[in-house]
């Protein structure tokens, strides 16, 4: 039981995480503090698919040592500092090129079935090194760029009702508007 | 399909239909911002969304059209045929990644026509945008508005089109934050905007959030975020918890997009706040869109035939329609501010669209759609035409517009139009659309579905009677002797809608070709 709890320490950060950020974004009367619990929430989600990427001793996905990409035919050696940038631009060309290739590898020996990259087949051989899925890191890196829109949106939009009501607590904003309803409906009845 | 156009495009703009939607418009948004004349800015993004229409409608020939799929320039599109050979979808890879890896937008039957619906939309709401942003925006916002208008749509065009499920949280999120950003500018009219647009921030992001929780069960279970691909590895994993978890978040998240009730709350006060072109677009297209999002990932990548689907069907989507469609027309009847009316009338409808989708077959799923298509028109010419006497009148409290008819006979007339359609008199569109209902629910055996449907549309009777009770049958104060005839810019597109409100009245077979159509699509098994 405690063997079952502890390895998944970081599912359970993830939920306490996720439960305060929800928690607070529902409670809270100040406006700066929902804007918090929402980043907070956000965040615990990033935290669950870093998490879902991670391969125990897995590494950084960048392909090194062995797994090295080798153009065809010039045999390099493992890691040429200055090839590093031509070879990998070459790498992302082949991908490029892919769907309309009619070659039957690419040049990073991952062959083609109909026409279209096999994507289960990773290299011509088993990798050496183990690495973390890169997957997750891409999709977390452009829900960031949601994330940070979303609460600099919601910090512009605070300070507009800073400046039309003066307060930012909920509860005074909702008083301010009764109170504002009940003028309009007193000179109206006038 | 009558009209033969996409053998008239240019051939190079055939080759990239799909990607060319969301991308005109999203590339016009800057563009736009930084034009310091609004009036060139308001023409860039007229032409970009007509530019949009002109590809859904090619891609609406396309995948309706019958065409062989050999006889057009389609080398880079990987096709979907049925068993004729005939095209009934393409599938385009971005930039040339092959799916599953790559991102791929799909078009088939069941988003083609909701691609169609908004660029429609959008184009008639962006002319009606011009008269009404004189009055509501302020001079040196306005190229931003509009700039944030058509960045609204761009997202909203990405979500119809990808193919991919978690490219469709980025294009969600996109529509979503300029669609707060719009709200947040009706705060120069009245500054409860700010309030609803901040609410509105808080709902959707944590929809958005739910959304791509479910998402990261659905890739931890099945590896691939395709959306094909994920309806293909679902059925073998239909006994897994995390498949069961990630159903459960994505139907939530979707749903609050959706304002499925009761997750509805933030629709009212944003609805009502916003600028009234805002409205008109907003109340068409957004739910919409997000409505169709849900369709989607109910339908093609979920099944209705899995067992935790048919028991969300049955037990909760169905009861949420029911109430929704009871309650909040309940509560629309109480309403004094008749933009707020009509946004409690929205969460209604939405509820007649999702009792369709909960009957979970062919026929209920079609006829959902077709009100969805329906209540887009309706809304959109309701909310202009309430935006049309606003704009002379100031106001769109029900007991200013006393009278109002005398003054503005054509904008209220065509109110009145398209409110009799949102009641559902025959003759006018809306009827069509809830007989479709009514006759889906029977065949299931769901009379009690029935007599809520009619026992909401008893509610809509009441509702749209006090506004036109109020504007065609009060006298008018001295408060309402300066409102004029909405200006011609205006009337035209809310004419075009109204008279689509009657026209398809009387004959709905394009609409019902189309919403066929996508139904076909969330059930591929069962050939009419």
């Amino acid at each position: 039981m405690a063997e079952f709890i502890f390895e998944r320490y970081n599912y359970w950060a993830i939920i306490l995480l996720m439960m305060l950020g929800l928690y607070v974004t529902f409670q809270a009367g100040n406006m700066i503090k929902r804007m918090v619990g929402l980043s907070v929430f956000q965040t615990s989600v990033f935290l669950f698919y870093i998490t879902l990427g991670k391969i125990t001793g897995g590494s950084a996905p960048i392909l090194y040592g062995h797994d090295y990409p080798k153009a065809h035919g010039d045999g390099h050696g493992d890691d040429h500092g200055g090839d590093h940038g031509a070879s990998a631009g070459h790498a992302a060309d082949a991908g490029h090129g892919g769907a309309a290739s009619v070659n039957e590898t690419d040049d990073l020996g991952r062959p083609y079935i109909d026409g279209v990259l096999d994507p289960d087949h990773i290299g011509g051989e088993p990798l050496h090194e183990l690495y973390s899925n890169p997957l997750p890191h891409v999709l977390i890196l452009t829900a960031i760029v949601v994330g940070v829109a979303t609460l600099a949106v919601g910090l512009a939009i605070i300070v507009r009702i800073r400046e039309s009501y003066g307060t930012i607590e909920m509860d005074e904003v909702r008083e301010a508007d009764i109170k504002h309803a009940e003028t309009e409906a007193s000179v109206e009845a006038v | 399909m009558p009209f033969d156009l996409i053998s008239m495009l240019p051939e190079g703009m055939i080759r990239h239909l799909p990607v060319l939607i969301p991308v005109v418009p999203m590339l016009l948004s800057p563009i736009a911002a930084a034009m310091p004349n609004w009036r060139a800015a308001w023409a860039v993004v007229l032409a970009g969304i007509v530019f949009s229409g002109i590809c859904a409608f090619g891609l609406i020939d396309l995948v309706f059209g019958g065409h062989a799929a050999a006889g057009l320039p389609l080398q880079e599109f990987a096709k979907i045929t049925d068993a004729d050979g005939t095209l009934i979808g393409v599938r385009y890879a971005l930039g040339g990644w092959a799916p599953p890896l790559g991102i791929e937008f799909v078009v088939d039957k069941m988003n083609a026509p909701v691609l169609l619906l908004v660029t429609l939309i959008g184009t008639l709401a962006t002319i009606f945008a011009m008269p009404t942003m004189v009055r509501e925006i302020p001079v040196a916002k306005r190229s931003l508005f509009l700039s944030a208008y058509v960045l609204c749509v761009a997202g909203l065009l990405g979500v119809a089109v990808t193919g991919d499920a978690f490219n469709l949280f980025v294009f969600l999120e996109i529509s979503s934050i300029s669609t707060y950003v719009l709200v947040a500018l009706g705060g120069n009219q009245d500054r409860r905007a700010f309030t609803a647009a901040f609410n509105y921030l808080i709902m959707g992001s944590i929809g958005a959030t739910f959304y791509v929780i479910g998402i990261g069960f659905l890739y931890a279970a099945t590896g691939t975020l395709n959306m094909a691909d994920i309806s293909a590895r679902i059925p073998e994993l239909a006994d897994s918890r995390t498949i069961h978890a990630g159903f459960a978040f994505i139907v939530v998240g979707l749903a609050l997009k959706a304002a499925v009730f009761p997750l509805h709350q933030w629709l009212p006060n944003a609805y009502a706040y916003s600028p009234n072109f805002v409205t008109v677009f907003l109340s068409a297209t957004a739910t919409k869109v997000a409505f169709y999002a849900l369709v989607r990932l109910l339908f093609s990548v979920f099944t209705p035939e899995l067992d935790f689907a048919q028991v969300m069907f049955t037990w909760v989507l169905a009861p949420l329609a029911a109430i929704a469609a009871i309650t909040c027309s309940f509560q629309a009847v109480f309403q004094t501010d008749i933009k707020r009316m009509l946004a409690y009338s929205s969460v209604a409808q939405v509820g007649y669209m999702l009792l369709g989708l909960s009957l979970a077959s062919e026929l209920g799923l079609s006829a959902g759609l077709f009100h969805m298509f329906n209540h887009a028109m309706m809304k959109a010419a309701l909310f202009m035409a309430v935006g049309g006497v606003a704009l002379s009148l100031g106001s769109s409290q029900l007991r200013d517009f006393a009278g109002v008819a005398r003054k503005a006979p054509w904008t209220l007339t065509a109110l009145a139009i398209a409110a009799l359609s949102l009641v559902g008199v025959p003759l006018t569109a809306g009827f069509l659309s809830k007989v479709a209902l009514f006759k889906a629910a029977l065949v299931e055996g769901w009379w009690w579905a029935v007599v809520v449907l009619a026992m909401s549309s008893v509610l809509a009777v009441l509702y749209v009677g006090r506004i036109l009770e109020a504007s065609f049958f009060r006298t008018p104060g001295p408060a309402q002797m300066n409102v004029k005839e909405a200006p011609i810019m205006l009337l035209v597109p809310l004419w075009i809608l109204a008279l689509a409100n009657i026209y398809f009245g009387l004959d709905a077979s394009f609409i019902t070709t189309l919403t066929d159509g996508a139904a076909s699509v969330a059930f591929p098994g069962v050939q009419p």
